[in-house]
């Protein structure tokens, strides 16, 4: 109560500096889809307000800031079901809000992005990873705080090569995105100079992910499906869709380590990383919304805290002010990944370091040691400028 | 290099010069190591709470404050008996702390509820709280004890608090994530390192404005492994040492020029450091290769590296 009192008092100081005018309001809104998919483990599920939990602990983060100068964030979410339109949620959300944080797919990302480039709305891509996102599809008013499938595997596929386990055997899912997560996988193996031994895929042959005596059943599939392997260092898997990865460690016919989708993952944030000052944001998040952070809330809050930044540095809420200050290059924003984030000017995504998590700890970060870049070492993480075909519009 | 550092050595061994006592805290080992400057020895290793981090001698030399952040508390070390006698109502997970000039009132940086917390030393009793920013963490107070300085890390300012009615009065943004603000003696500047901007904000204390920055480059260096953290000022505040992170080096600025006159290399992710009280010594804590680098400040050159225990985050030299 004292404490609460010496801040309002603070509150009036900060206030009497900016001639006690009525707070500058910054709206952001939030745009997901309704339920969550399933996962293998249970453990994993992502809870229902995964994501959005994270924008608003930023958005309280921008706020604490924000009362020293003047100015108020607030969060607005709407959440769509299957089927329904994206463009009209959106829309809705724009007529208030100048930045939406989008965690949808990318073709739902892509109407919503097409329908609000005249009205200035500035986008923040926090879920989908697709490479097409940032190059052929790539779009102006999009800022992506969202890893691509290529970081992520890039980031794995130098610890792989780091530890020395170059020889893969590549398990891919029968689903698109599986694919594209392989795809990305033998990029990143040809780049480091690790070798694919084999490929097979696992058919996705439909089924529940849960049942009551599922693990027998698994515990003599596994073994099975991996045996008669030529030699190899390490399983990795691409299966974004959850329908084997998790059944791989520990019942491989070869005692290896897996990585990929399952065993050792690489994420942008993790519960367990508590780095470079990452304990206070963990434990602030846990006070806010009694469970632990992902990923996916991770990167919402990085974009509510991207234009928080913006807004503090050019101590204004005007849409444009904020987007060309982003869009600038003075643009950094520190998010606990012991370095400060900048933006691909090319494509507008958002460099960060790769966490590499086995479910209980933080194993390794990449960029590794020894990789080297001209411009920073964070851009040997996925497509770089030459290799570009986004064409900003 | 190496002659010159024998050279020093051999100085050091003829005239024994005036002997300091160093503490160290190690915020992995949960530990103090205690060095003497005579030897460059460590004398003693003292076992603290969790996680120690912050660290300072009170005024009068009697004791050394030690924040170790989970357990929540400060705790106090006898400089006599070298033992802990005592803790102080921090508030929850203190890391920096600083105190004025009597001695007598120590503020406390609480990372994890955006608070300084005022603690009388004399009583050891909390005072109260101050409202800043999002994880406070750099503390310092200004020559004349009416300005207390706290930078908040993700909020990226730095809040000027009056002692007398514990009010901010000011807030200055810098870049990002300020870890440590070092005033001039006499007053006339405020200097702020932001580690991840990788940049030193030096602020007018009157007029609460940037009037200049440091910036560093080193070359083969990237970028972002310049992180500035630590700052020390010489007594006739010509000279800053700049400790930058993972780029293990303490960069010597004029302050004049405020430019970078010199680059030394010294141990692994350097971040706080120390002058012994004659100013012949900087001592600087390099986490990641645990140990501490030992500067001549008039040959600006080091000396000598002593091992401690893992990740010395923090160091106090005896008045």
């Amino acid at each position: 109560m004292i404490r609460w009192m010496v801040g309002l008092i603070g509150l009036a100081f900060a206030a009497t500096q900016a001639l006690a005018a009525d707070p500058i309001e910054i709206g952001v809104g939030y745009l997901g889809v309704a339920g969550s998919r399933s996962t293998l483990s249970l453990v994993e599920q992502p809870a229902e307000n995964d994501g959005v939990a994270g924008a608003k602990l930023a958005i309280e983060d921008n706020n604490t800031t924000g009362k020293f100068l003047n100015q108020h964030f607030t969060l607005e979410e709407r959440r769509i079901k299957a089927g329904e339109d994206p463009v009209q949620a959106a829309s809705a959300l724009a007529e208030k809000d100048g930045f939406i944080i989008v965690d949808l797919p990318a073709d739902a990302l892509l109407k919503v992005s097409d329908a609000l480039r005249d009205r200035g709305t500035l986008l923040f891509n926090a879920g989908a990873i697709d490479e097409r996102l940032r190059e052929a599809d790539c779009r102006a008013n999009v800022i992506h705080s969202a890893p691509t499938r290529s970081m992520l595997a890039d980031a794995l596929g130098q610890y792989l090569v780091w530890k020395k386990w170059s020889r893969w055997l590549l398990v891919v899912g029968s689903h698109d995105e599986d694919k594209l997560y392989a795809d990305a996988l033998r990029r990143a193996a040809t780049r480091f100079g690790a070798k694919i031994v084999q490929e097979r895929t696992f058919e996705d042959t439909g089924g529940a992910r849960r049942t009551d005596s599922g693990v027998t059943l698994i515990q003599r599939q596994m073994p099975v499906f991996t045996q008669q392997a030529p030699a190899y260092d390490v399983l990795v898997a691409a299966d974004e869709s959850e329908v084997f990865a998790a059944y791989l460690p520990y019942r491989t016919w070869d005692p290896r380590p897996v990585a990929g989708s399952a065993g050792l993952v690489p994420r942008s944030w993790d519960a367990a990383q508590d780095q470079w000052g990452a304990t206070q944001m963990q434990n602030r998040f846990m006070k806010l919304n009694s469970r632990r952070m992902t990923a996916l809330d991770m990167q919402a809050w990085t974009a509510v805290r991207m234009i928080g930044e913006a807004a503090s540095r050019t101590n204004s809420g005007d849409v444009k002010k904020v987007t060309d200050f982003i869009k600038g290059p003075n643009f950094e924003i520190a998010a606990f990944k012991g370095t400060r984030l900048t933006l691909r000017d090319w494509n507008l995504q958002l460099r960060q370091p790769i966490l590499l998590v086995d479910g209980r700890m933080v194993v390794s970060v990449s960029p590794q040691e020894g990789f080297l870049h001209q411009v920073s070492e964070l851009d040997t993480l996925g497509y770089d400028r030459p290799e570009s075909k986004c064409k900003l519009k | 290099m190496l002659r010159a550092g024998l050279l020093s050595a051999l100085m050091l061994a003829a005239a024994p010069a005036h002997a300091f006592i160093a503490y160290v805290s190690n915020e992995k080992s949960n530990t103090v190591s205690v060095i003497d400057t005579d030897s460059w020895t460590v004398t003693k290793t003292i076992k603290v709470g969790q996680r120690p981090r912050g660290i300072e001698f009170t005024r009068d030399g009697k004791f050394v404050m030690v924040a170790v952040g989970d357990d929540d508390t400060i705790q106090m070390i006898d400089a006599k008996t070298q033992g802990i006698v005592d803790t102080l109502p921090s508030g929850p997970d203190p890391e920096l702390f600083t105190q004025d000039a009597a001695g007598k009132t120590l503020y406390v940086a609480n990372e994890n509820d955006n608070t300084v917390t005022v603690i009388d030393l004399e009583k050891r009793a909390r005072l109260g709280d101050i409202q800043v920013g999002v994880e406070p963490e750099g503390m310092t107070i200004s020559p004349d004890g009416k300005t207390l300085i706290n930078t908040s890390e993700t909020t990226n300012m730095a809040h000027f608090i009056d002692t007398g009615s514990r009010q901010l009065v000011a807030n200055v943004l810098v870049d990002a994530r300020p870890r440590f603000a070092e005033f001039k003696h006499d007053a006339s500047e405020l200097w702020v390192s932001s580690e991840i901007g990788g940049t030193v904000s030096i602020i007018d204390p009157q007029k609460h404005v940037v009037i200049g920055k440091v910036t560093f480059e080193i070359p083969g260096l990237r970028k972002e492994a310049i992180q500035p953290v630590g700052i020390g000022m010489t007594k006739d505040d010509k000279t800053a040492f700049i400790a930058l992170g993972p780029a293990n080096r303490i960069a010597v600025v004029d302050t004049a020029t405020r430019k970078v006159t010199k680059y030394l290399l010294v141990g692994q992710r350097v971040w706080h450091m120390a002058f012994t009280p004659d100013e012949k010594y900087l001592l600087t804590t390099n986490g990641v290769s645990n140990d501490v680098s030992v500067i001549d400040v008039a040959a600006q050159k080091v000396i000598k590296t002593i091992q401690v225990g893992e990740l010395p985050w923090g160091i106090t030299i005896a008045p």
